[in-house]
């Protein structure tokens, strides 16, 4: 019997309006898998990864999560996964313990296993000893590591994570990809994640799909990829031999202003 | 989708149902309301200067001039109960703006993203709404009684208009957040907040009977819920003669109509 994949996407489309922002992507992530999914901003990235977890309706195409059709089993999605969005995002009023706590409940975790579960998490993400401290003293990379405890406490199958580490400084940043390194060979869970930092992906994924202007142009492993192009290309010659210049898309691809000021915001606040 | 039980991990996932997930989410909720409160108490202090200021001010100075027909009743009395129905009704409709706080923030699609159907969300929201109006409804009893308002002392009767006073918070809490559902922005729940409370303060019998309204002002008291609420408060209160059936009726339908409003426009705020 061929194994579940953890994810897998066929021929999903996706429209804004008028705006084609998804156009028949296809893809696979196997169990246990990191897989990467890189482009510039405004290529879908973050889009496939809210049809995935069930935020964005499906509009054309399928996909199933763990074997789960996202739009026949909603929750059953919901309850296997675990979801990190791109913008920093906890409950500054509550500590640490208590954020965590809170998925707990939502996600059902049974009350005599609650507190196990979710000291299991903080400990698993170096937050044991702040626990107990106002989120909102946190700095930037611990909030982040906050919302990974946020996202382990159901134990999920597949982990999503929208831009793991944008914004934080190279300490914190090297953090989260230890952790995320880690919970990979202890429970061999899959991760799905998206990032436009290629050195990212060059450590932490098995394989990525290059993402431009919503289609796939190319996938494979890190190594796979940059020898496609020569001996001595990295990661970010294969980027920009793929999607054109730089970084960023031209014209409606472009990132919103919303975006930009969304992510500045978040800076701000978490210091 | 014929092994689902095969899965590794997933054989212990249970999915609890419908009528106790219900429940559990509410809870939850609540915590997190009662938890968040504990850490900033200055909001329960400020909240309560406004109800305060209604019964001493004005309501000592009416109390004195015996311009409002209560039929015999003192028109303190008259007014606690009304005090109680309208600073509840404030706190649950700037509601909303939390629930914009926490998209803006990335926390709302991190709770879209669990498995709490949206309307289970919008419960516990409007209940934790109402955990907030409970410390008003502290606060007024504690003012009125030193100021000599004859209140029962029946914990059926204050159990009852606590009751009351959570279907009045829950309604208005899910009209504020059907707003924020349609207007999306923090500054115009803001504006259509402040435009409303005003309105559905004096359209209610909260300062005056009913019965010395003109016509018109008449008709529109009759379809806003506080007059329901506050009919039941005095009714459980002060004993004066009222029609529990029917406003708990209209309370009920009330709060079914903007769960349901609000759980189908809570969406939007997610994309």
């Amino acid at each position: 019997m061929p194994e579940i994949p953890a994810l897998l996407c066929e021929g999903l489309s996706y429209r804004y309006g008028d705006h084609l922002a998804l156009d028949g992507i296809g893809l696979r992530v196997d169990r246990g898998e990191i897989f990467g999914l890189l482009g510039p901003n405004g290529a879908g990235k973050t889009t496939t990864l809210r049809i995935a977890n069930t935020l964005l309706p499906l509009q054309e195409g399928r996909i199933e999560v763990l074997g789960f059709d996202v739009r026949r089993s909603q929750m059953a999605v919901r309850r296997r996964i675990g979801y990190v969005p791109q913008q920093l995002s906890i409950e500054a009023a509550l500590t640490g313990r208590q954020n965590v706590t809170w998925f707990a409940r939502l996600f059902d975790v049974p009350r005599a296993e609650r507190r196990e579960r979710v000291d299991e998490a903080l400990e698993t993400m170096g937050l044991g000893e702040s626990a107990d401290r106002l989120a909102g003293t946190y700095s930037g990379g611990m909030v982040r590591r906050l919302e990974l405890a946020q996202a382990l406490v159901n134990r999920p199958e597949l982990l999503i994570l929208d831009e793991p580490t944008v914004g934080l400084d190279p300490v914190a940043r090297d953090g989260v990809w230890q952790r995320v390194e880690e919970l990979r060979e202890a429970t061999g869970m899959s991760v799905v994640l998206t990032t436009h930092y290629m050195e990212e992906a060059e450590i932490l994924c098995d394989r990525v799909a290059l993402l431009h202007l919503g289609r796939i142009v190319a996938t494979g492993t890190p190594a796979e990829l940059e020898l496609r192009l020569g001996p001595d290309a990295s990661l970010e010659d294969v980027f920009r031999h793929f999607t054109g210049n730089d970084l960023d898309a031209q014209g409606d691809a472009a990132p919103s202003i919303r975006s930009i000021r969304a992510t500045r915001r978040t800076a701000r606040r978490v210091g | 989708m014929a092994s689902q039980a095969s899965r590794i991990g997933t054989a212990t996932l249970r999915e609890p149902s419908i009528w106790r997930q219900f429940p559990s989410r509410v809870v939850t909720f609540c915590i997190v309301e009662l938890q968040k409160l504990s850490h900033d108490r200055t909001e329960a202090f400020t909240r309560a200067v406004q109800p305060v200021l209604w019964l001493v001010i004005f309501g000592e100075t009416f109390n004195r001039l015996h311009a409002i027909p209560t039929g015999g009743v003192r028109y303190l009395d008259f007014l606690a109960p009304g005090i109680i129905a309208q600073s509840s009704m404030f706190v649950a409709i700037f509601y909303g703006i939390q629930i914009i706080w926490e998209r803006d923030a990335g926390v709302l699609t991190k709770l879209l993203a669990t498995p709490t159907p949206r309307a289970a969300l919008i419960i516990g929201k409007s209940f934790a709404a109402g955990i907030r109006a409970m410390i008003q409804v502290v606060v007024v009893l504690v003012v009125s009684s030193l100021l000599g308002v004859t209140l029962t002392l029946n914990p059926l009767r204050i159990a009852g208009a606590c009751l009351f006073v959570l279907m009045g918070s829950a309604f208005f809490a899910c009209l504020s957040m059907t707003i924020a559902g349609v207007v999306l922005k923090r500054d115009r729940l803001m504006g259509i907040g402040q435009m409303i409370t005003m309105p559905l303060f004096f359209a209610s019998n909260a300062l005056y009977p009913v019965a010395i309204m003109p016509g018109w002002l008449r008709a529109i008291s009759r379809v806003n819920p506080l007059t329901y609420e506050v009919d039941a408060l005095r009714g459980l209160l002060i004993d004066t003669p009222s029609n529990l059936a029917l406003d708990f009726g209209v309370l009920t339908v009330a709060v079914v109509a903007g769960i349901t409003t609000a759980s189908m426009l809570i969406g939007r705020l997610a994309r």
